[in-house]
């Protein structure tokens, strides 16, 4: 089966998709000064990929999706989408991309489908297909979003979940090589999202690069193939996800419930791996999970509550909060 | 830096608008042509009564021209401050249009244009009630539409500035409170602009309303029209003018 949303041109796309050298880009702030939001970022996207932008607020994903995109100038550094620089090369450059804004920016007057058709006519579509061919398109684009049965419908009256899927819809209109997604699960239900992943996934298997920023670590691990962790607009590391938690962490966590504030009680576990507090809780990053359970059974049989134990593999929640640190951490 | 629109791309901005306006006919109606055509009768049957004539016609025809006039640029200003604020600030429809192949220059020029469509329907409006009334009779009356094109260009660039820089809503207020009804009262709307102290007149030349007003009364009362390039010259360069700085300062604020 052809792939539905491509167009049956051969793509020259290069074998990256993004590559930024430097990209810096600051802001005179009137208390705090020249503030550095991105700070010398080096960033290579191969083609194909789903790649994830993480950080905490403030790290300087938007800045950096912003500049990539050519909504903001960079204060210095050089930029490559497609193979072409920006904002140098933008008119050449947009056509090619799509992007899925944070906030919903949907014509709330328009019916479904027209959200399509206006959208299209940005792009010069209508100029250049048939209108059956942009009839047919965007059924197909209809159909992709599981949204044909609402297509008359306000977009005034869509869930949460409907309006990200045509918002989705709207940003494959011109067939895009590279999409930027930016928090697109952010608000909505736990259905909503996995029908959005899948979507998302659908579009990667036919081939279009996925630039994605989430603050969703399981989103991240689901989609991203590679990621980047950033902070205080630089990068703290990159790779695969599989290939970052085997980097930064122990493949056991055990949590120890409300044990925040005993610190000392438990220190004796961190010869087992490393011992961390976050929130009320105290975590253990472990190789050795059997033994670590047993010692933790010695040191709470004396307590006339034994604490809650929570003992998962760690994931790339744990890296995350490793590399960003923002929590209170104690080494102890 | 400010570079030539695209005329296709700005079309797809007015059809944007147009589509949209459409579901909202009604309420654009009531406040585009109910509110001008109630002072027209309002102030034109019932001041016309004490006046009698003015400027050589009736009061009501003389009013009338002011108002077409006045209803242009009042449509203009409007779309091109609470509407364009809307797409560019709360609605987010302007970063939604970045995202795609338009540019800057295409929605500022899409939307002086749809300003300035919004004002021929206005002004077109009352024109039509004036006729009917047998207030306007002749034909010539009809150069107004090209007329009124020209005016909701000329306030378009100004309002589309104003949006630019407004935080919210209430910002417009000065404009219409320090700039707009000022000017209204004194460009010759209701009373001849002879009346002002001759050493004003020179000074109100700059403004854009005088030569709006000049220009639609010279058609639609059907009299010799004294200045018609100058007045056409002004409103010109106001929309010119009012193109480059209004395409500026939307930059500076989505992009920057």
């Amino acid at each position: 089966m052809h792939t539905p949303l491509k167009s049956n041109i051969a793509s020259d796309t290069p074998s990256l998709a993004i590559r930024a050298r430097g990209l810096r880009k600051v802001f005179s702030h009137p208390i705090s000064g020249v503030v550095a939001a991105v700070d010398h970022l080096d960033l290579d996207v191969p083609s194909g990929i789903c790649f994830g932008l993480l950080g905490p607020n403030g790290a300087g994903k938007t800045t950096t999706l912003r500049m990539l995109l050519g909504l903001m100038p960079p204060s210095a550094g050089s930029l490559e989408l497609l193979g072409l620089p920006m904002p140098q090369q933008s008119r050449r450059i947009r056509p090619r991309i799509g992007i899925v804004p944070q906030a919903d920016n949907l014509d709330p007057e328009l019916s479904v489908a027209q959200n399509l058709r206006v959208y299209a006519s940005f792009f010069g579509l209508p100029q250049q297909i048939s209108k059956p061919e942009l009839d047919r398109h965007i059924e197909r684009l209809l159909e992709f979003a599981r949204l044909s049965e609402r297509r008359d419908f306000r977009v005034e009256s869509l869930s949460g979940g409907m309006k990200r899927r045509l918002t989705l819809a709207r940003a494959l209109i011109n067939s895009p090589d590279l999409l930027v997604l930016d928090e697109p699960t952010t608000g909505l239900d736990p259905q909503a999202r996995h029908t959005l992943w899948s979507r998302l996934e659908e579009l990667k298997a036919q081939g279009t690069t996925l630039l994605l920023t989430t603050h969703y670590m399981d989103e991240a691990e689901r989609l991203c193939d590679e990621l980047v962790v950033m902070d205080h607009g630089r990068i703290l590391d990159q790779g695969s996800p599989q290939a970052l938690i085997a980097r930064h962490v122990e493949p056991w966590v055990i949590e120890i419930r409300s044990a925040g504030r005993q610190t000392t009680a438990f220190a004796p576990l961190s010869s087992l791996g490393k011992l961390e507090r976050h929130g009320s809780s105290l975590f253990l990053y472990t190789h050795d999970r059997q033994r670590a359970l047993n010692d933790i059974d010695g040191l709470t049989a004396s307590l006339p509550t034994p604490p809650v134990l929570l003992q998962r593999p760690s994931g790339l929640e744990d890296v995350f909060l490793r590399l960003t640190g923002r929590d209170l951490r104690e080494e102890a | 830096m400010t570079s030539a629109p695209s005329m296709r791309a700005a079309w797809s901005v007015f059809a944007r608008n147009f589509l949209v306006w459409r579901r909202l006919f009604w309420p654009a109606l009531v406040m585009n042509l109910g509110e001008p055509a109630l002072y027209l009768l309002g102030l034109g049957l019932g001041l016309g009564h004490f006046v009698g004539e003015m400027d050589g016609v009736s009061y009501v025809a003389f009013l009338a021209s002011g108002i077409i006039a006045s209803s242009a640029m009042n449509t203009s200003s409007f779309e091109g401050m609470y509407s364009v604020y809307t797409r560019m600030g709360p609605q987010k429809t302007y970063d939604a249009m970045l995202a795609t192949p338009l540019r800057v220059e295409d929605i500022v020029l899409g939307e002086m244009l749809w300003c300035a469509a919004k004002a021929l329907f206005s002004a077109g409006g009352i024109l039509l009630i004036a006729l009917a009334l047998g207030v306007i009779t002749s034909l010539k009356a009809l150069w107004v539409f090209p007329a009124a094109l020209l005016i909701g260009l000329a306030f378009a660039g100004p309002a589309i500035m104003m949006s630019a820089l407004a935080r919210n809503y209430d910002f417009f207020n000065y404009y219409f409170v320090l700039v707009l009804t000022p000017m209204l009262l004194i460009s010759g709307v209701f009373y001849p602009m002879e009346s002002l102290p001759p050493a004003l007149r020179p000074w109100l030349d700059l403004l854009p309303l005088p030569h709006a007003v000049e220009l639609v009364r010279g058609i639609v009362l059907d009299v010799a029209l004294s200045r018609t390039w100058a007045n056409i010259f002004s409103l010109s360069a106001y929309a010119f003018g009012g193109f480059f700085v209004a395409a500026w300062l939307v930059r500076r604020r989505l992009l920057e």
